[in-house]
């Protein structure tokens, strides 16, 4: 049983393994706005030259 | 805490642990509390907007708004969607909620920070708008009260993936969780990065407004505030879709058409949808246009894309369940033969059509980096996000409290025949409200204003066109339709949970959730199990009106000034 | 097995994918990538591409640039309030502030002509409303957006406040003239 259940999840495809993993998305999920919105935004606000 | 107890529900064979049961209920007790008390607010603001009535003098007008928009567009919403999570994880996946202790923790911290929050503004030094846009300073305890509440809520968010893992640990189910469970953990993920990214901005301010930090930047401010602000109605948005295939699977029987379809496009939710809180930074100085251009477009529409697909594959799998059990034939017999008599389905399926062809084709019309020139700021920007938040989510949260309240505490439901009406009445109001704001915005009419006839500006004034009067006025008549209507619905959940008819172990009268359509099922009909002709007519519908208000806004801004 | 239940098949990403719903993510996918292009597109054809020009400034340091503006180009003061009226040269530069709960001072531009506006706030964030031409621009304290206005039609324009300010934000308007 334990066998058949190993072999199982490796025929799993990885996009599978990926939407079945909640930690891997939430980091993810977090990662991504975190770099594309607020990291490049901030960088963008901060570097507004002075008058 | 024994934390092992757990009844099988007679109804629907769900099982209901008594650690999630309880914490599902006082969520769901104190959702419907801030309902009504932001609902009432609503009124207060849509019968001062009518310029006829202008009920409330300018400083109670913006205290109200303010009390409105956080009442109901953080405190209601997030009190319903921790329900779910906790239905979605405990209930679904029929496993113990993680750490009961902290999940009552949190709720009392979401509660002690909302009614800290209403007591705050109310007296009246922190009118400062749900966005509270520094340097304008609230009280400290405004803040403090936010952060509270925040922090409630991603301790509920934590207990919902801990629920996760004790499920998988102990095997309460097999293989994947159900698609309804992944949109919440859709949900809870943007719910984590909403709640950080409150508390990067919030805290901060808090020391700020008690002297510890000498200045918060503006702009900062604005992009930091909206990856909160913004992200926090997304949240709504991963869980509404989630109800909407709950109740397409309650009512129908219905499964997913393809569980990597709407799986992928959860995940689209999860990486992209964030990104659109530069929808609100597009008018804004100090980000550049290709920062604006990328953010706001979800990196190439692929969020859009996603809704896109839940719009077919919502209704498509309603309508593949309805063809399974023999409402084949034509277009729409499938849908002509729903029980529109029924709130959860007519209430999930106004949800759907009020959210897709008015919340979400405006949203992202507005949300091209040109076009928000004509629209930022305006009264379509609640216009557009009543179409999203009120008649997409909340309309979707009350179709299905209709069916969860009754089987969370084991009562009848009440006042059948007004719960009948009750989606019809609320979604008619909502989508009043939402087009007459737009209308009104259109002709410029600033959001955030309290009087725009501009009396006591000492003659400096402006002459908006009549219409947008005549708009100002047909919304307030709206928002009584709709207050009718959400005070009903109010009404209604307080009146099962109190006077309901006890059911304790007997069944409903009638059913409360359809089987499961088998594959012999989807087979015997003609082979073709996952025909979905009429919902492709629907959808191209809806595709041929966003490409053409998609493109006439585009010609209206061509009519304006150069701006370079 | 429904959408409440786990996936009937345990290996669901290999199930393949129905026709219709292969069709309309194509086709929404193309959708989007229109929708993605139109932005950059209007960027290199449209007229109305609000410039992102920036930069750090403070209250003291913006309003005297004003002032120095407003010194050079007055032509004469109107309105309940008495504001000078400045009507710069075409092609030049304009600064306007945004402050509890005003808009100064009044400019008068020439139709067709082409304006390098500079716009600041004081105090709080405003939002800078021109009516009935419909464009809407974020004012931010501490920050001086500079960008480029071309009015294509005369008359007396009003800037309405619609970013709420504080308790006198129905009141905030100003005017803008622009004649042929």
């Amino acid at each position: 049983m334990s066998e058949q259940k190993s072999s199982d999840a490796e025929s799993i495809p990885m996009m599978q393994k990926l939407l079945d993993n909640p930690f891997l998305l939430l980091f993810i999920g977090v990662a991504a706005p975190s770099i594309l919105f607020l990291g490049w935004g901030l960088v963008e606000i901060f570097t507004v030259p002075m008058r | 805490m024994v934390n092992n107890e757990f009844r099988t529900c007679p109804d629907t064979g769900l099982k209901f642990y008594s650690s999630a049961e309880n914490l599902l209920k006082v969520n769901a007790v104190a959702a419907v509390v801030f309902l009504l008390v932001g609902g009432f607010y609503g009124l207060l603001v849509g019968l001062t907007r009518w310029q006829a009535v202008h009920l409330l003098a300018a400083d109670n007008f913006y205290m109200v708004l303010t009390l409105h928009g956080l009442n109901v567009l953080i405190f209601w919403m997030i009190f319903f969607e921790i329900a779910i999570l906790y239905f979605c994880s405990s209930v679904l996946l029929g496993c113990r909620l993680a750490t009961p202790r902290w999940a009552w923790a949190g709720f009392v911290l979401m509660v002690v920070g909302a009614v800290m929050n209403n007591v705050i503004v109310l007296q009246g030094a922190s009118s400062v708008m749900m966005t509270s846009y520094v340097p304008m300073e609230a009280d400290p305890l405004f803040y403090l009260s936010l952060i509270l509440f925040a922090v409630g809520a991603l301790i509920g968010c934590f207990v919902f993936f801990g629920t996760l893992v004790v499920a998988k640990a102990e095997k309460t189910y097999e293989g994947s969780v159900p698609l309804v469970t992944f949109g919440a953990i859709t949900a809870a993920i943007i719910a984590v990065f909403t709640i950080v990214s409150g508390a990067i901005i919030l805290i901060p301010t808090f020391l700020w407004s008690v002297g510890v930090v000498g200045e918060i930047d503006a702009l900062a401010y604005r992009l930091i505030w909206w990856a909160f602000g913004h992200s926090s109605q997304q949240i709504n948005v991963a869980a509404h879709v989630a109800v909407w295939y709950a109740i397409a699977a309650i009512v129908f029987g219905a499964r997913p058409l393809s569980e990597k379809v709407s799986r992928t496009a959860f995940l689209m939710y999860i990486v992209f949808l964030q990104l659109a809180s530069a929808h609100h930074l597009l008018v804004d100085p100090g980000v550049s246009a290709n920062f604006k251009m990328f953010n706001t477009s979800y990196a190439m529409y692929l969020a859009v894309m996603a809704s896109m697909v839940h719009g077919l594959t919502v209704p498509g799998s309603i309508e593949a369940a309805q063809r399974a059990r023999g409402y084949s034939a034509g277009l729409f017999t499938w849908l002509r033969k729903a029980p529109w008599g029924n709130p959860v389905f007519s209430g999930m399926f106004i949800s759907l059509v009020g959210f897709g062809f008015l919340g979400g084709i405006t949203g992202v019309v507005m949300g091209a980096e040109q076009i928000n020139i004509l629209i930022h700021n305006t009264l379509y920007v609640p216009g557009h996000f009543h179409a999203t938040v009120v008649l997409g989510s909340t309309l979707a949260f009350m179709a299905m409290s209709y069916w969860l309240v009754p089987v969370l505490f084991r009562r009848e439901l009440v006042l059948k025949g007004i719960a009948k009406w009750q989606p019809y009445l609320f979604g008619l109001g909502m989508t009043g409200v939402s087009l007459f704001l737009m209308g009104a915005g259109t002709l410029g009419v600033p959001r955030r204003h309290w009087d725009i006839g501009f009396a006591g500006t000492g003659g400096i004034t402006h002459e908006f066109p009549a219409a947008a009067y005549t708009m100002l006025a047909l919304n307030g008549m709206s928002v009584i339709l709709a207050v009718i209507g959400g005070a009903a619905f109010c009404v209604i959940m307080v009146g099962t949970i109190l006077f309901g008819k006890k059911l304790g172990n007997q069944k409903m009268a009638e059913p409360c959730i359809v089987a499961p359509v088998t594959d012999e099922e989807y087979e015997a009909n003609g082979g073709s199990a996952y025909a979905i002709p009429g919902t492709l007519v629907l959808a191209m519908v809806f595709f041929v009106s966003f490409a053409l208000y998609y493109f006439i806004n585009w010609k209206y801004l061509a009519e304006t000034w150069g701006i370079a | 097995m429904s959408s409440l239940s786990p996936p009937s098949k345990k290996l669901w990403w290999n199930e393949p994918i129905h026709k219709t719903e292969l069709m309309w993510i194509s086709l929404v996918f193309v959708w989007g990538l229109i929708m993605t292009f139109m932005m950059p597109y209007w960027h290199v054809v449209g007229k109305q591409n609000l410039g992102t020009e920036t930069y750090k400034t403070t209250p003291k340091a913006f309003q005297a640039s004003t002032e120095a503006f407003v010194e050079q180009y007055t032509v004469r003061n109107e309105g309940p309030r008495n504001f000078p009226v400045v009507a710069p040269p075409a092609g030049g530069d304009v600064y306007m502030i945004a402050r509890l709960y005003d808009w100064w001072p009044i400019v008068e531009l020439k139709k067709g002509e082409s304006y390098r506006f500079h716009l600041s706030s004081l105090d709080m964030q405003h939002g800078f409303s021109l009516q009935p031409a419909n464009i809407n621009i974020q004012v931010v304290p501490n920050y001086e957006h500079v960008f480029t206005l071309t009015p294509n039609a005369s008359g007396e324009y009003s800037i309405i406040c619609n970013e709420y300010c504080g308790i006198g934000h129905h009141l905030m308007i100003g005017k803008l003239l622009v004649v042929d």
